[in-house]
């Protein structure tokens, strides 16, 4: 079509939709300007002067347009223009210079937007419910729900039920009975509170900046966490945040702004920090912070090495295994595994009904943990508890008695496997002189050595299982703990000795590998959004191809570890070994900060307000802020808590319930591929805007998009769309158009995936390997050229076998004692045996907690605080729960719910304390993620009363070579509280810093 | 007439709070006329979970137990009440009427479960009213059952002699029968939270060596009769549960033909881990 009659065709667009459209009309009325779109070939075109909601236009070019889109040509204008919207033709005109804008950003992006709101009239969108209410669709950490409004308020959250328009559910037979999941999806307990944090008191509402905060004069950084706020405008809030942009940029250079976020967001692939967060901070420029793989510790710096499965950060494939577990298994062994309380991550009570399934096959079952978990107080089974961190002397012993028995599959360490000999000569003493024997661990774990020996004998008899970790192959638990790197690979070893792919042997606690289909496309998280982000996403591998879009790249390369910011800011300096998954090999690129010809951080900009709850030896943190080498501070938060409280200004965000966005169930991507096998269905969600933003909040992209639009990228960040627009296009992006229309997804608001029919299920996870065959499984991993002998054959690692000893750790440090080429057994450094234990007799364990999602749900007067495991009330307020034992509070003098002082050199943190036999003696168990911090005295310096578990665990990396975090346990004494807010110390040299970062 | 029962399996149920959460999201925020005014933010658990631990370490289990309004057919809280205060509704649910409950604490006190709440902002005894606004729209399960991830908790609508014959079938209970209130709450394996049991493990040295004893028949005894018997798992743990607690003294009597027997006397309060219980050789730590 000729380009001057789609020009007069969108202006005909517009007036209809104005005159059907009240909402539309209104839009119109916002601005009064004139915008301008030409051909720069034949200098045709059209303006369109926007006055008090009427649009004047004419053919031909106007004298002084506030706003001009230009194409190149005629014909590029006309192209572009014909319905419908062809993105990669856009992108591909914006980059070669084919198409472009001109004018002020507001307008310019009001009137880009006005035009991609114009076809956004007249949707419907949710289901009418008999009594009134509206009934939409939303997503959480913990799960996806319906989402009932009445009124503009939300009503209820309920699970999605199915009905028989839903695709039909898997079933799998077993042992001649027949399984089939519950035809719903499930929600975790912090994701069914969540009407009550939505609403909770404290909600940010509008923009604050700190009383004494004057980015023109007396900046007092000293007082952040003292002093109080006053609200402010948005305006003022975000001339404010892009004038301090400039500033640093313009007084400091490259690598003065610091972008960092917490492990999670709302949920949403569109709103998600790996999506629209990670665009704003490639846009303006940003000190990286990286991440280290914070809940695959052991088996990413540690079980990698062994068998390669570096894209999954050391953890093995999953396919197929639900399936194998309940038609072979004959045991499974939970280890440092309590699926119960984490849920997956995102999987929320997925996996729950499938682990009751284990009863009902028979199938023995064995719970290794320090706590008798909720995992186990729901399935029963034999319960083992090592002292904490000492996991890794049982499996020796384990091998040991496989090894002096004959108990392992001699023809799978024959013909898969290298370096059994040293490993096998260790175990057995040849090498050191100490036979890992039961007894010998006995010493260690305070296991008694004959159950360990039993426990040996029925594994090596019976297929078995492991469920290592929350997901079965490895995450959580013990991986994230000083010894973390051996417990991983002393697993992984003992997995290599029984045959892992074998029917009946695998990894796996029915959490991961449910038989649902996964050739389906839907992006995850991880995959990138919107971000346009190449390198630091998944976005390359298959989002971009299908949603193209504007790349984005930082123009910073420095970067920070995200356990050591406080060091960064305090003392300038920081060291650390990289997340990157890619290779195995990518681990060991040691990075330092400050970069080569960077400026060190000067002003945060923060996402969140988690770390002081989530992150190690956390007062760190407090005292980090609250000094003159962060000049600025900007925290964009939903709650005012935790660390948002430390910052100059804060800027309100909404909740997902508050905005568009689209996803699917535990779909992340990325490192977690094919993560929806945790669930039961593959549940796509079109995320309603099921309210509209609380007070003045407002999403996470439009307070990204307002900012850059004060820098003049507007356009560069939006492509000149809407949220609501980037949702059509990752729905468009994705294989659910040839399954449903747009219109029945926006309405209904999710989508069930068909599972597998029977015959056509994914083969079981390794048995390829085991078999010796080429790799058969839908998982595109390693990379081509990390197969050493023939595409498919064989594993990662450099003999394409699982290695006992790892070629990859003799090319990098042979002589690494924390991480040798076989793994040897080293004490943990904070635990019995160490010179600090005197003082701190008791081993805390600090796990995941089920109803705070690293912060998320809790405090904020949530509905769970008045959960008894999660918070109890004493005296009006609602304190944390450590757990002790029975005895252990009696030779103190605790009673049930007695405030205690749970402290060391770290710090102090008042809790509520619970007796308990789920813990043996010399063990107390509190867990981590208190949105809460509450201190008692001088941020930082004293005791905290919110329940910040955190404040108590080392700093220290779990190897010196690696940058991991060894959160997990920690030494501690408790003590009855005698209602003082300040620190103690229990150890002879009282000093706060006991161990130099690493 | 077909009337509302909730049947809650404590073999089933892990503590995960859904239900009470569920609660908390049908009635705070929101208003239903006739059957609830608004539910305080915090302090109240109309579903309250309640946990209890039975054994030490390492021989345990946790029992947990969501406790509500029984919805009695007997209530005495409607006994208390003045004005019809409380009804109790055909479908066999009991509404305490919000517009006519206000200042009336008799109907709290009255409750010998400790199942009605006082709302102290409103002045009003609240309990959780089964959903009785949501089953009457046309719902057929409380907010409780949809949430909770094990199907612990059912609700089912059947005439009172159905509901009969299956308490009889699934060997349902009440709590504190002996109220005499006819609770339409009933509790499966409910023995889970209340009774106790005698546990121990056994070793035993075998060329040289401590091992479990698996395998071996351990009998319990009382006034000489046998009230229990159990074998010994791959780690030779025994447990003989479903034991009145505080119901006196026991007789543990092992047998086996290698190792010889041993009697322990065993004096019951509440579950008890006898430890490791050594049969040849020295004796092994507890």
């Amino acid at each position: 079509m000729k380009f001057s009659l789609l020009l007069f065709g969108l202006l005909q667009a517009l007036r209809v939709q104005a005159k059907r459209y009240p909402q539309f009309a209104k839009r119109l009325r916002e601005k009064n300007f004139t915008a301008q779109m030409m051909a720069l070939d034949t200098r045709g075109g059209r303006w369109f002067t926007f006055q008090d909601g009427r649009i004047l236009s004419k053919k031909g070019l106007h004298p002084s347009p506030d706003v001009t889109l230009s194409f190149a040509t005629e014909e590029v204008g006309a192209r572009l223009m014909t319905p419908p919207l062809k993105e990669l033709e856009q992108v591909e005109a914006i980059k070669n210079f084919q198409m472009s804008m001109d004018g002020p950003d507001e307008l310019s992006l009001w009137f880009t937007q006005t035009i991609m709101l114009m076809r956004q009239q007249g949707i419907e969108y949710g289901t009418p419910m008999p009594d009134g209410t509206t009934r939409y669709v939303s997503h959480t950490n913990g799960g996806p729900m319906f989402v009932y409004v009445r009124n503009g308020k939300i009503v209820r959250i309920t699970p999605i039920e199915f009905t028989e328009e839903d695709a039909p559910s898997w079933t799998i037979e077993a042992r001649g009975k027949r399984f089939t999941p519950p035809r719903r999806t499930s929600l975790a307990p912090h994701s069914m509170c969540q009407k009550s944090t939505v609403y909770s008191p404290d909600r940010l509402l509008y923009p604050m900046k700190r009383v004494d905060f004057d980015p023109n004069g007396e900046r007092n950084c000293q007082n952040r966490g003292i002093s109080g706020y006053e609200r402010i405008s948005w305006d003022e809030a975000l001339d404010i945040v892009a004038g301090e942009i400039k500033r640093v940029k313009r007084e400091h250079g490259q690598g003065a702004i610091m972008g960092t976020h917490g492990s999670h967001h709302t949920w949403g692939n569109l709103g998600y920090y790996i999506s629209s967060a990670f665009k704003f901070f490639n846009i303006i420029g940003t000190t990286k912070v990286v991440h280290n793989p914070d809940s695959w510790e052991g088996w990413y710096w540690g079980a990698m090495h062994h068998f390669g499965y570096s894209m999954r950060l050391g953890q093995t494939e999953t396919y197929s295994c639900v399936e194998d577990l309940m038609k072979d298994a004959e045991m499974v062994v939970f280890w440092s595994a309590d699926p119960e309380t984490t849920s997956g991550s995102y999987a929320a009570f997925e996996g729950t009904p499938r682990r009751l399934w284990l009863n009902e096959l028979g199938i023995e079952v064995v719970h290794i943990d320090p706590y008798y978990n909720n995992s186990a107080s729901l399935i029963g089974g034999k319960w083992l508890a090592p002292k904490p961190g000492t996991d890794a002397a049982l499996a020796f012993a384990i091998a040991h008695v496989w090894l002096t028995e004959g108990l392992y599959d001699k023809k799978f360490v024959a013909e898969r496997t290298v370096g059994f000999d040293k490993w096998a000569d260790y175990v057995l003493g040849k090498e050191d002189g100490i036979p890992k024997t039961p007894e010998w661990q006995e010493g260690e774990t305070g296991i008694p050595a004959r159950e360990a020996r039993a426990l040996a004998r029925q594994w090596g008899r019976k297929k078995t299982y492991l469920g290592a970790g929350g997901w079965g192959n490895g995450h959580g638990g013990a991986c994230r703990s000083a010894t973390g790197i051996q417990w991983a690979r002393t697993l992984a070893c003992l997995m290599g000795m029984q045959g892992m792919g074998r029917p009946g042997v695998n990894y796996g606690c029915m959490q991961w590998g449910t038989p649902i289909d996964i050739r389906f496309y839907f992006p995850g998280y991880a995959d990138g959004g919107l971000s346009g982000d190449l390198e630091g996403t998944g976005l390359a591998i298959n989002l971009y191809q299908r949603m193209p879009q504007l790349p984005t790249y930082n123009p910073s390369t420095q970067k920070i570890p995200r356990l050591q910011i406080p060091e960064a800011i305090l003392e300038g300096k920081a060291e650390g070994y990289p997340w990157d998954g890619k290779t195995i090999e990518g681990q060991f690129r040691k990075f330092s900060y400050p970069a080569p010809g960077h400026s060190p951080v000067k002003m945060m900009y923060k996402i969140g307000g988690a770390s002081i709850g989530t992150m190690n030896d956390s007062n760190r943190y407090v005292k980090a802020y609250r000094t003159d080498a962060l000049e600025f501070v900007v925290n964009q938060s939903i709650w005012f808590e935790g660390e948002a409280k430390f910052a100059d200004l804060i800027l309100p965000a909404c909740t997902q319930f508050e905005r568009w966005d689209i996803s699917e169930f535990g779909g992340t991507g990325g490192y977690a591929l094919h993560g929806q096998t945790q669930m039961n269905h593959r549940v796509i969600l079109l995320q309603h805007k099921c309210i509209e933003p609380l007070g003045e909040s407002r999403s996470d992209f439009q307070i990204f998009l307002d900012i850059l639009t004060r820098l003049g990228h507007s356009a560069y960040f939006s492509e000149g769309q809407t949220e609501f627009d980037w949702v059509k296009r990752m729905f468009d992006a994705s294989d659910l158009p040839k399954h449903i229309s747009w219109k029945t997804f926006l309405k209904k608001g999710y989508f069930v995936v068909p599972a597998l029919p029977e015959g056509r299920r994914d083969p079981v996870a390794l048995r390829w390997f085991y078999e010796g065959r080429k790799k058969d499984v839908p998982e595109p991993h390693p990379l081509p050229g990390d197969y050493t002998e023939q595409f498919l054959e064989g594993l990662q690692t450099q003999s394409g076998k699982f290695e006992f000893e790892c070629n990859s750790l003799k090319r990098f440090d042979p002589d690494d004692p924390e991480r040798p080429p076989i793994v040897k057994y080293l004490r943990s450094w904070e635990g019995p045996g160490t010179e600090l234990y005197d003082a701190y007799p008791l081993q805390l364990i600090s796990p995941h907690s089920r109803f705070s999602y690293h912060t998320l749900s809790d405090g904020k007067a949530s509905a769970v605080n008045d959960i008894k495991e999660h918070r109890v009330l004493v005296d009006g307020y609602y304190y944390w729960v450590v757990r002790i034992n029975e005895i252990d509070a009696k030779k103190r003098g605790i009673t049930e719910h007695d405030l205690v002082r749970v402290f060391n050199d770290r710090g102090t943190v008042i809790c509520a304390a619970h007796l308990t036999n789920r813990l043996p003696e010399g063990t107390v168990h509190a867990y981590e993620s208190s949105a809460v911090y509450d201190p008692l005295g001088e941020p930082g310096h004293s005791a905290d009363r919110g329940g910040c578990i955190n404040q108590l665990t080392p700093k220290r990396s779990i190897a010196k070579k690696v940058t991991g975090t060894a959160a997990n346990s920690c030494l501690v004494q408790v003590e009855l509280w005698d209602g003082s807010g300040e620190l103690r110390s229990a150890s002879r040299d009282a000093r706060s810093e006991l161990v130099p970062a690493e | 007439m077909k009337k509302w029962n909730l049947i809650v399996d404590l073999a089933k149920c892990f503590n995960c709070n859904n239900c009470a959460l569920a609660v908390h999201d049908e009635y705070h925020g929101n208003e239903h006329p006739g059957v609830a005014a608004e539910m305080p933010r915090q302090g109240h658990r109309w579903i309250d979970v309640l946990q209890r631990e039975r054994g030490v370490y390492p021989m345990i289990d946790v029992v947990s137990m969501p406790v509500t309004c029984n919805h009695c057919d007997d209530p005495p809280c409607l006994k208390a009440a003045r004005d019809g205060a409380v009804t109790k509704r055909a479908d066999g649910i009991v509404v305490i009427v919000p517009e006519k409950a206000k200042g009336q604490r008799q109907i709290m006190e009255a409750c010998p479960y400790g199942a009605v709440w006082w709302n102290d902002e409103k002045n009003l005894p609240q309990a959780w009213p089964f959903d009785a606004h949501l089953l009457d729209s046309g719902w057929t399960k409380t907010r409780a059952s949809q949430v909770c991830p094990t199907e612990a908790i059912r609700t089912l609508r059947l005439e009172d002699d159905e509901m009969l014959r299956m308490v009889a079938e699934e060997g349902l209970e009440v709590l504190h029968p002996e109220y005499g209130t006819k609770p339409r709450v009933y509790y499966k394996n409910l023995d889970r939270w209340r009774k106790a049991f005698v546990g121990g493990s056994l070793a035993g040295v075998i060329d040289g060596v401590v091992e479990c004893l698996s395998d071996i028949r351990v009998e319990l005894s009382k006034d000489g009769r046998t009230v229990g018997t159990a074998t010994t798992d791959t780690f030779g743990d025994f447990r003989i549960d479903g034991l009145p607690e505080g119901s006196g003294r026991y007789r543990v009597e092992i047998f086996d033909p290698r190792f010889g027997s041993k009697e322990i006397e065993v004096d019951l309060g509440t579950s008890v881990y006898l430890g490791a219980i050594m049969l040849s050789g020295p004796e092994a730590r507890p």
